[in-house]
């Protein structure tokens, strides 16, 4: 059966990928990082008006996070690129968007605004709970050296939570990685778009999205180990003993070492 | 510090029922009582860390926390608050320093970032009060490397700091393993003696309270109820709630 396979073609795509293969890899990733920053300073925002004294202010991310995790995904995606255009009657979103210095085609960016708001709301409980995993004496420690709100949050609460933040935002931007093949259906040649059109001219899936399957695996392993050495950077004035070098790959690759379980 | 018939409640219980006290410039009071006297609680509305709800408390002449306005009190603005927030010194129970930055960066974050003192003069103080409370070797060290007493001893440093107009201390030694609170009492006893810092203590340290207080004062169920110099306090107390908390203690 495995015979069916034809192996020169899968080698081909992992060891020999061509230049279309290599813009569709690159594309993933601006676009998933893009949306995962994007996701981050909307998260902070929002938590930050979920702890505000201004009511409407708190309600106001309370909607933000009940429709943008209420809601699937690919519908925000199709609504930004499509449904916004239809709805306020003018282009939205144009085909090109130009910043002046680069261009940026229309639908990507569309794909990183909607992966990017999307994000946003599973980001800010995530900060919200960092936030509040900080010891409150250090908020009173602060205050009680004069600092105002806002000046102890941003020297002494915000880098603190930061340690609690970065394992669980490690897991959404390795979701995120896999999820923005959902931008290939506004018509983004990305990773999956690249395998997908690759398979319905050649009849050769197994090849193909074995291949894809590949390379995000690549993707998310890097991730991992970049993830690792960041925690390991900022657990060091907390804990004398550093992991070597061997404990981090190990942290990285093994499922247990996972501290926080993702999203399905 | 001036403080007038402070009253504060938890919900529908009143855990201050109105306690004034007077402490002068230079002065150390330790304020003495069993838990859930109110002891902690009052010193927190010394510095506007818990709202009160009546009376009033001064600094150096400075309502603390409030604005008067048409003869009422309303809380006064954040920046306000942080203001006179500077002028008090606060060391707390489990020292509460800022795991994420070195002794000296911990000593010298209220001066930069709130005094706007410059950095190479803040450090140099910084330097001088660390040396001061005997680390003059732990600059660099993060305090999840310090000891309790080390850790405890570096607050007291970045209170100081900012060079206030009075220190609360709140049980700073009750946190502690036995054979460091030694070490914290002699770095107070130094800021009582040869500073002239004026100092407010809550405390079970006894024998600190019998040898560096100016006047011991003993709170229960949210009241002060006695108080006195050390000698009159130990040696003669008045008030038979007094007697019996000192006789199970001492």
């Amino acid at each position: 059966m495995l015979a069916a396979v034809d192996w020169h073609i899968l080698w081909a795509r992992i060891f020999h990928p061509d230049h279309v293969f290599v813009l569709a890899l690159w594309r993933t990733i601006y676009i998933s990082v893009c949306a995962q920053t994007l996701g981050v300073v909307l998260g902070l925002v929002a938590a930050l008006m979920r702890l505000s004294r201004v009511a409407p202010l708190r309600w106001l991310s309370g909607l933000y996070v009940l429709v943008f995790r209420g809601t699937p995904v690919i519908v925000q995606i199709f609504f930004v690129y499509f449904g916004a255009n239809l709805l306020f009657g003018f282009t939205l979103i144009p085909r090109t968007v130009n910043f002046g210095v680069f261009q940026m085609d229309g639908a990507a960016f569309a794909g990183i605004v909607a992966l990017g708001v999307n994000e946003g709301g599973y980001m800010r409980e995530i900060i919200r709970a960092g936030i509040d995993a900080v010891d409150k004496g250090q908020m009173e420690a602060a205050k009680s050296l004069g600092m105002p709100y806002r000046l102890a949050m941003r020297r002494i609460v915000l880098p603190q939570a930061t340690r609690f933040i970065i394992p669980p935002l490690g897991n959404e931007f390795n979701n995120m990685m896999k999820t923005s093949s959902l931008v290939f259906f506004i018509g983004v040649t990305e990773l999956f778009g690249d395998a997908e059109i690759r398979y319905s001219t050649t009849f050769k899936p197994v090849e193909y999205f074995l291949a894809v399957a590949f390379w995000y695996l690549v993707l998310t392993s890097v991730w991992s180990l970049i993830q690792a050495q960041i925690e390991r950077k900022l657990a060091v004035s907390e804990r004398g003993d550093e992991l070597s070098f061997r404990e981090r790959v190990a942290a990285a690759w093994l499922p247990s070492a996972m501290r926080i379980k993702g999203t399905p | 510090m001036r403080a007038e018939g402070v009253v504060k409640r938890f919900g529908r219980l009143e855990v201050l029922k109105g306690v004034s006290l007077d402490v002068n410039p230079g002065e150390v009071v330790c304020i003495i009582g069993p838990s859930g006297s109110g002891k902690t609680t009052f010193i927190r509305c010394i510095n506007h860390l818990e709202k009160i709800d009546s009376g009033r408390v001064e600094v150096n002449g400075h309502l603390i926390g409030y604005r008067e306005r048409n003869g009422k009190l309303v809380e006064d603005s954040e920046r306000n608050i942080a203001r006179q927030r500077a002028e008090i010194g606060m060391v707390f129970q489990r020292f509460n320093l800022f795991p994420h930055k070195t002794a000296l960066e911990n000593v010298i974050e209220a001066p930069v970032h709130v005094r706007g003192t410059a950095k190479d003069e803040a450090i140099a103080t910084g330097r001088a009060l660390l040396e001061r409370v005997g680390l003059g070797d732990k600059f660099d060290t993060y305090p999840g490397k310090l000891s309790g007493g080390q850790q405890q001893r570096v607050a007291i440093a970045r209170a100081l700091a900012m060079n206030p107009a009075v220190m609360l201390f709140d049980e700073p030694t009750s946190a502690l393993d036995p054979e460091v609170i030694g070490e914290v009492l002699d770095v107070m006893k130094t800021l009582a003696f040869d500073m002239g810092t004026t100092m407010i203590v809550v405390t079970h340290e006894m024998g600190f309270a019998r040898e560096v207080a100016d006047r011991v004062v003993m709170m229960d169920d949210g009241a002060i109820i006695e108080e006195g110099s050390p000698k009159h306090f130990f040696d003669s107390p008045t008030h038979e709630r007094t007697k019996r908390f000192l006789s199970k203690i001492l």
